[in-house]
């Protein structure tokens, strides 16, 4: 009886727990043929491998024992990171909230007293709006239609002229000067009415001057250096104020604190058969980014090696050329592996973005628990 | 906030207000990865309203607690997440001064 229970055991679709190596192969990898890449979706159900009495379910404690992170590169204002054992809907959520839901300071308002330069207004207005400004976004507060406070704006001034008989002048970000003090343009209707006694009414209405502060008074705030804003010739001349306020990338792209944030899955390459001679010195050619190289193996004989596997771009031309070559080698992504890169367009460091990007997923989990219950 | 049969706490449809894929998509593999779940998906109706319906059926137990849980879940998993990649980042900047001072 007992050896009878074993036979059926051995039996090959008796259900053993493990999936098997067909079928691992699918869920956790993407495999790239020479037309089109196939198993590419993830199996999210719980009960997709009930049959064959597998769990899928994620577990808190085995994601907790999977995670990995591992950091490649980080400098002031780019990283590259590995995020490994993490499902692609979480890798994207994390993506999309760093392009469009990490806030920043932006310039909103540009209020103009004189532009003669070549640039019109809104073209001029335009581009100051897309200068990033270095300035911790955490330190101020969403504009609430109400007045402009110390607390959600920053304001700047430019004021250049190019004088008659000099070269042309290029104006860059650095002639943005930073006023702690708020608008010094009088509102028009008050400057007549009221007496020189009280001072006169601004754009906006500081309590306090923002160097006073003990964020401000140490490091002053600044547009980005060396940009470009317009170039005036002889006689020109630029005179506004700019009102910069906090906002997210998905009202305007002004405002997302990312140039860019995208992920790629790790690439596999693995050789189905040994390449020898002629066939690795044609293989290596093929590469046009270096993943394969050859070994000596003894004999005179050479074989074909992957040894930069990170570097594949997909570009599939190692297994164009026939059937032959799609046997040969096996393009894979490992559906779990996330290449994550990351650029900073200046206001905050980039581990920081990635971290407040985390923060605003959490919170809105809490939003949706706060209002079921 | 909940629509959904008021006889059947099982099966109900959860409209989520200035949300979409990011969340929708993050909760919908949370909530399939709980067993007690038959049926998850979401859907966008319409591209010029800001939110998303999420419906859910489960296998009896009601569909309310069920979002709450992978909402809880989904709030650790992000956590753990900031935490290791806090750590890893903390690493990677101890490895680099000593490497700076390698050089030097």
């Amino acid at each position: 009886m007992e050896s009878g229970v074993e036979w059926i055991k051995e039996l090959s679709d008796v259900p053993t727990g493990k999936l098997p190596p067909h079928l691992e192969l699918q869920r956790t990898r993407v495999e790239c043929k020479a037309d089109a890449p196939i198993h590419t979706d993830t199996f999210q159900y719980s009960g997709a491998y009930a049959s064959i009495g597998v769990d899928n379910s994620v577990r808190l404690d085995n994601f907790r024992d999977n995670f990995r992170v591992e950091v490649i590169r980080l400098t002031d204002e780019e990283m590259e990171f590995d995020m490994i054992g993490i499902d692609p809907a979480l890798a994207n959520a994390f993506r999309r909230i760093l392009i469009a839901e990490v806030p920043t300071m932006a310039i909103e308002k540009v209020l103009i007293a004189n532009n003669t330069s070549v640039v019109q207004d809104e073209v001029l207005s335009h581009r100051l709006g897309l200068i990033p400004i270095k300035a911790d976004p955490r330190l101020f507060e969403f504009t609430e239609n109400g007045a402009p406070t110390e607390k959600n704006t920053i304001v700047f001034k430019l004021h250049v002229r190019c004088e008659q008989g000099e070269p042309r002048l290029t104006v860059k970000s650095n002639e943005l000067k930073w006023l702690p003090n708020g608008s010094e343009f009088p509102l028009v209707s008050e400057s007549s009415s009221r007496g020189s006694s009280s001072k006169p009414r601004t754009y906006t209405s500081f309590n306090c001057s923002q160097d006073s502060l003990p964020e401000f008074s140490n490091n002053p705030i600044s547009a980005m250096d060396n940009i470009i804003i317009s170039k005036l010739g002889p006689g020109q001349e630029i005179e506004l104020e700019a009102h910069a306020v906090k906002g997210v990338g998905k009202t305007h792209a002004k405002w997302s604190p990312v140039g860019t944030a995208w992920y790629r899955m790790l690439p596999e390459v693995v050789l189905l058969e040994e390449i020898e001679d002629k066939a690795a010195e044609q293989l290596k050619a093929k590469c046009p980014v270096g993943v394969f190289d050859i070994e000596d193996i003894g004999n005179g004989k050479k074989r074909a090696a992957v040894v930069r596997p990170r570097a594949c771009t997909l570009c599939r031309e190692c297994i164009r050329g026939g059937k032959e070559w799609e046997d040969r080698v096996a393009l894979r992504r490992v559906k779990d592996h996330f290449i994550f890169t990351l650029e900073s367009t200046g206001a905050l460091p980039p581990e920081v973005l990635f971290t407040e990007a985390v923060k605003i997923l959490e919170d809105k989990c809490e939003r949706v628990i706060s209002e079921l219950s | 906030m909940e629509h959904g049969s008021i006889s059947d706490p099982s099966k109900s449809t959860f409209s989520l207000t200035d949300e979409d894929h990011t969340l929708a998509n993050a909760l919908r593999f949370t909530v399939n990865q709980d067993p007690r779940v038959a049926f998850c998906g979401y859907s966008i109706p319409h591209p010029s309203d800001n939110r998303v319906n999420i419906r859910i059926q489960t296998t009896g137990e009601s569909a309310k607690d069920v979002l709450k849980d992978a909402c809880q879940d989904l709030m650790l998993m992000c956590h753990h997440v900031r935490s290791t990649f806090d750590k890893a980042v903390g690493d990677f900047k101890i490895s680099q001064t000593v490497k700076d001072m390698h050089i030097k």
